[in-house]
């Protein structure tokens, strides 16, 4: 690794920290303009207006809003995550197993659909123009172009109408058995899979599909070599940069999908629970899960930006 | 001696945009004798490049074989299957690219690609074949035999690539190399070697050859016979010595006309200018790219001041190889690259160093052309919308006058009106030039900066362009700055040469004077360096090894 | 594929089968969408059937809702929301984004780069979070949504504008124009544009299809169209209650969902193509 590789990966990090801080601005006062005073909303219709002058100073409502902003801040990064409204716990609390329970589905989704939208998208690239890549592409087109929660019912009409192979909805909080596991994860690891899967695809077939056509594969194709030995030594490690970076960017894709199959399936992760917040206008769980929410994707998009850097062969 | 190739009626269809079928080679037949190098040449489009790719049994994708027999060693490569195609290619045909660099895997070191053609056939050991490869280093002369093998590509020079991709043909030992134009990226002083280093490996190990070309002078160095190509049909094919000293069709006679052209020199002598203030001083110009240093002076400096003086109504040549600043030198002087420190005075007045702080008439006065047409001309616009232009931003023209203009502009480069409602797209590459020259002309400037726009050209094209700015410069007394490469083209028009090396301006002289043997030493070297239609000059040219190290990018 | 030339050689155009039929559906959609009100056979409002999700007939063509309303009219309004709603929004973004994309590049400098960074910040917030918290924040109402939705994608189309002409502003003819003095409204009228329009309505398209996208979903999580009107993620929200038993209430509307962003995906993937065949010219 040399300098030019450290000072450019440098650079995307300073970047990834400036707009992480504009984000965090950005979602903290678009929570700020809710309507409506949060001490009257707490204390209910009854209170005197004493009371409410008295909530509002010991919550700093009173302060000028960059003041609350950096405590805000302060908080998140100590991990003070302060309190919810709704029912008065710690957030931290709240958002514990939650968020391990959606980390949970992310990772079964992402182990199962990486292999396949990788061995699809490089094959159809392979066999361009083939009826075989048509019907991959027109089929990953098809996915790309309906809401996520089509694939869901599609998946429930298919899977638990007509096949009755699995319940329509899951929402088993305790998990006994591997069968149970299944039952609870499949349905939303189908959608969120074919959702994810489509766009590697797509991503990953374009990557392979511009390294065949370059010049030095022609080369190698001069010198003899094997359609195989074309694609595996000269086009694939070319285009390895590419599709390491379709991956994050595609993953980043499941935190989009994961807010609508969650509330579909009444999965007990984050995405459910910030919706709820939505509902009941939790200011505080709002501000927190659309952080971790916005660290997630920024973390991803990062990833996909480095891993970029970090192979282009020029630079070694 | 046996024909190692024996190539029969040969056609070669391509499909276009809209689903037509057009034949791009039209019944072509020659042969190939054994340990024979044959050059294909022909302007671009002219199908050189697919006949030599049939020799390996392949066509470009759209393209097709359609009809004819290659046949190669007895075995008709357009006939046999793909697996028995694969197992010549590499073993008893091997290919060197047009450009070794976009040819070369990044991702791999260079020997690795080297010996891939051994690994692939397993015709050696692979320590055997790591051994052979840097004695062929070592024959086509590459610096650092022993090692440049373990660099990836984009650790070696232009030049070096072409080399070590030549070593990549022949490490299978084939019979027949197709060259694909291995040079013409290539600056002149570094071609030298590279042709040298390729003839000597060829001719040592009695390999036969295709030089695939669209430089006369580089294919007499090489080839035993030419065959000249125009449209996919072949005009005349004869030895190297008859070609160029008995051409018989009219096609290959132009092509030579083209290549000698006649010393010119503008009406107005030295004498008479020099009394006159002169139209464009360029003082002390320092200018470069890239980031700022703490002293203002960008990082990359490609201009290390530079000093030029141009009277009305003279040509001015710059000439040196790539990355030598000459290109940034014009754009200094149109002022789209303000310098660092310098400045440009046109008729003797001080110009702003911003095109945008220059007064209209200022900027209508100096035009510049470029040499790309196809990028130089907007792809939205209608001829007569890219040549009114002009017209209405300089003289306020409008209506039928300005239409009544371009027609005349367009008889002044000889082009037909009814291009007028023409896209830029329809043209061909001269034509298109041509309308460059006219929107330039629109202006009716003083002086116009021509950069490089010969060099995207064929020869008889190029040709014709010269002629056409001679004869505008006699009707309407322009001046020009004639920025290229090439020197015979500078020669063609220009009434004194500026060389420019690393930066700087190293020699100004008449182009008599080029290459005598007061002049400076890297112009000197630069002069002995272009190729000459006589095949015993590269053999009999003798270079000061000195000078070559001093200057050569090798 | 098959191919169907429309006489090339009067219009010098290729136009695929594929590609009229995305046309013809993206047109049916855009005339139920201005006329849909005087086609709806029943009241969309009114409950109309005693049995809620009822099943296909001649009298109900596409069933009835979760509360006996007909589906087939609620459909007819629903694409006046879904498609009115994405398009104002996408102008919006579009317009703002090109004009700003454009602007980048030819300006450049620190113009360039503070807003190419502000916008990648706010590019940087997953969409359907960006739409949840602000929707959350203001409550919803059809201007907020295609304020929010326009807000959104501008970032997108910023990129993909200044991308375009980055690449037509280091060309030659733009150095031309700069060299003869010509200013910047000019270079970005004249000289860019034209030369951006295309992929740019391609773009177009490609940002209808996500903002459609992402307003059902917005609507289908309650965030969206608010009742009593429905959009059509709206209605498949309402009607989720029929998934179970396979109700046409909960299927129809996603099935319009999809005729409109694949005839679209596939309008774009099939335009008609300029034929660059000299030898016909």
């Amino acid at each position: 690794m040399n300098t030019q590789i450290l000072s450019l990966v440098f650079k995307r990090l300073l970047v990834a920290i400036v707009t992480l801080l504009i984000v965090s601005f950005a979602v903290f006062f678009a929570t700020e303009m809710l309507p409506g005073d949060v001490a009257e909303i707490l204390l209910g219709q009854a209170a005197t207006p004493e009371a409410v002058a008295g909530l509002r100073t010991a919550m700093h409502l009173n302060d000028p809003a960059i003041l609350r902003f950096i405590r805000w801040l302060y908080g998140l990064a100590t991990g003070d995550l302060g309190i919810s409204y709704a029912n008065n716990m710690p957030i931290s609390h709240l958002i514990g197993g939650r968020f391990v329970n959606s980390l949970k589905l992310a990772a079964v989704t992402a182990l199962f659909s990486v292999p396949i939208a990788l061995t699809l998208g490089i094959t159809a690239a392979m066999l361009r123009g083939s009826l075989y890549d048509r019907i991959v592409t027109t089929i990953t087109i098809a996915v790309i172009s309906v809401p996520e929660f089509m694939v869901a019912t599609s998946a429930v009409l298919i899977f638990a109408v007509y096949l009755k192979w699995l319940p329509a909805l899951s929402f088993a909080n305790e998990v006994h058995s591997f069968g149970e596991l299944l039952r609870v994860f499949a349905m939303p690891v189908i959608t969120l899979s074919f959702v994810i899967s489509a766009q590697m695809i797509r991503m990953t077939r374009a990557a392979v599909v511009e390294t065949l056509n370059t010049p030095y594969v022609e080369m190698a194709l001069l010198k003899g070599a094997s359609r195989r030995r074309m694609v595996l030594k000269h086009a694939l490690p070319n285009a390895l940069g590419p599709i390491v970076n379709a991956i994050a960017l595609s993953l980043s894709y499941l935190l989009g999908g994961v807010i609508i199959v969650e509330t579909i399936f009444n999965y007990p992760g984050i995405a459910k629970l910030m919706v709820d917040a939505v509902a009941t206008r939790d200011l505080p769980l709002i501000q927190t899960c659309a952080m971790i929410f916005c660290l997630a994707y920024l973390f991803l998009i990062t990833l996909a930006d480095i891993i970029a850097i970090l192979s282009n062969p020029r630079l070694r | 001696m046996a024909n190692l190739v024996e190539i029969r009626d040969l056609k070669v269809e391509a499909k276009t945009d809209s689903g037509r079928t057009v034949e791009i080679i039209r019944g072509v037949s020659f042969d190939i004798a054994e340990g024979e190098i044959v050059a294909l040449i022909g302007e671009s489009g002219s199908g050189k490049t697919t006949i030599a790719l049939t020799l390996m049994g392949y066509a470009r994708a759209g393209c097709r074989i359609s009809k004819g027999s290659v046949l190669f060693a007895d075995k008709d490569m357009a006939a046999i299957s793909e697996k028995s195609r694969a197992s010549m290619r590499g073993t008893k045909v091997a290919y060197v690219p047009q450009s070794a660099a976009a040819a070369f895997n990044p991702a791999q070191t260079i020997m690795e690609q080297v010996i891939e053609v051994a690994r692939i056939h397993k015709l050696m050991p692979m320590d055997e074949a790591r051994v052979r490869a840097v004695d062929l280093f070592r024959a086509l002369a590459l610096p650092n035999p022993d090692t440049i093998g373990s660099r990836y590509p984009h650790q070696v020079s232009g030049g070096q690539l072409q080399r070590l991709s030549a070593a990549m043909a022949l490490i299978g030992n084939p019979k027949l190399v197709i060259f694909d134009e291995p040079t013409t990226a290539l600056d002149v002083t570094t071609q030298i070697e590279v042709l040298r280093a390729f003839k000597s490996v060829m001719k040592k190990k009695g390999i036969g050859g295709v030089y695939v070309s669209h430089d006369l002078a580089v294919v007499a160095q090489i080839a035993d016979r030419i065959l000249v190509l125009k449209n996919g049909e072949v005009q005349e094919i004869g030895t190297t010595a008859q070609i160029l000293s008995a051409p018989k069709h009219p096609y290959t006679r132009e092509l030579l006309g083209a290549f000698k052209p006649a010393s010119y020199a503008s009406h107005v002598k030295a004498a008479d200018a020099s009394s006159k203030v002169p139209i464009l001083e360029v003082h002390d110009v320092v200018a470069g790219y890239g980031p700022l240093k703490s002293n203002g002076q960008p990082t990359i400096l490609a201009l290390k001041s530079v000093n030029l003086k141009l009277e009305q109504g003279r040509n001015l040549g710059i000439i040196g190889e790539s990355g030598c600043g000459k290109s940034t030198l014009a754009r200094v002087i149109a002022g789209i690259l303000p310098p660092f420190s310098g400045s440009v005075c046109f008729d003797g007045k001080e110009l702003s160093a911003d095109a945008r702080g220059r007064t209209r008439d200022e900027l209508r006065k100096l035009q510049i052309v470029f040499q790309f047409a196809d990028t130089a001309l907007n792809p939205a616009k209608s001829i007569s919308d890219i040549v009114g232009r002009p017209l209405a931003f300089y003289h306020g023209m409008g209506g039928g006058d300005r239409e009544a203009r371009i027609d005349q502009l367009l008889d002044m480069v000889h082009l037909p009106r009814a291009l007028k409602h023409r896209q830029p797209s329809e043209l061909s590459g001269g034509q298109k030039q041509r309308v460059n020259l006219a929107r330039a002309l629109a202006a009716e400037p003083q002086l116009i900066l021509c950069d490089e726009i010969t060099s995207a050209l064929d020869t008889v094209v190029a040709a014709a362009i010269i002629d056409l700015l001679k004869e505008l410069q006699r009707e309407l007394g322009l001046s020009y700055v004639f920025i290229s490469h090439d020197l015979s083209v500078v020669q063609a028009i220009c009434d004194e040469i500026a060389v420019m090396y690393a930066g700087e301006k190293v020699a100004q002289m008449p182009p008599s004077a080029m290459g005598s043997q007061d002049s400076h030493p890297y112009s000197r070297l630069l002069f002995s360096s272009v190729p000459k239609l006589d095949p015993a000059w590269l053999d009999s040219l003798e270079r000061d090894p000195e000078l070559v190290r001093a200057f050569s990018k090798l | 594929m098959a191919h169907f030339a429309l006489s090339p050689r009067r219009f010098g155009y290729r136009f695929n089968v594929v590609g009229m039929i995305g046309f013809a559906i993206i047109l049916f959609w855009a005339l139920i969408a201005i006329f849909g009100p005087f086609l709806t056979p029943y009241p969309i409002g009114e409950i109309v059937d005693f049995d809620y999700f009822g099943a296909m007939s001649s009298k109900f063509w596409m069933g009835t809702d979760y509360l006996g309303r007909d589906m087939f009219s609620r459909i007819l309004m629903g694409a006046r929301y879904t498609v009115g709603i994405s398009l104002a929004a996408v102008m919006i973004s579009c317009v703002t984004g090109v004009v700003l994309g454009m602007s980048a590049a030819v300006i450049g400098g620190w113009f360039d780069t503070a807003l190419s960074r502000f916008l990648d910040a706010l590019n940087s917030i997953p969409s359907k979070l960006f739409g949840l918290v602000v929707v959350a924040a203001i409550g919803s109402s059809i201007p907020v949504l295609i304020f929010t939705l326009a807000v959104i994608y501008t970032p997108g189309c910023y990129r993909f504008a200044r991308a375009l002409a980055v690449n037509i502003n280091t060309m030659d003819f733009v150095t031309v124009a700069r060299a003869r003095g010509e200013r910047i409204g000019y270079l970005i009228c004249s000289e860019i544009f034209p030369n951006i329009v295309g992929p740019v309505l391609a773009d177009f398209g490609l940002r209808f299809v996500f903002i459609v996208l992402l307003l059902s979903g917005l609507s289908f999580l309650g965030l969206g169209v608010q009742p009593p009107n429905a959009d059509w993620g709206a209605l498949v929200r309402e009607n989720i209650g029929g998934l179970p038993f396979g109700a046409p209430a909960v299927m129809f509307p996603s099935l319009a969902i999809a005729s409109l962003t694949i005839s679209v995906n596939l309008l774009i993937d099939n335009l008609p193509q300029k034929i660059r065949d000299r030898s016909v010219v």
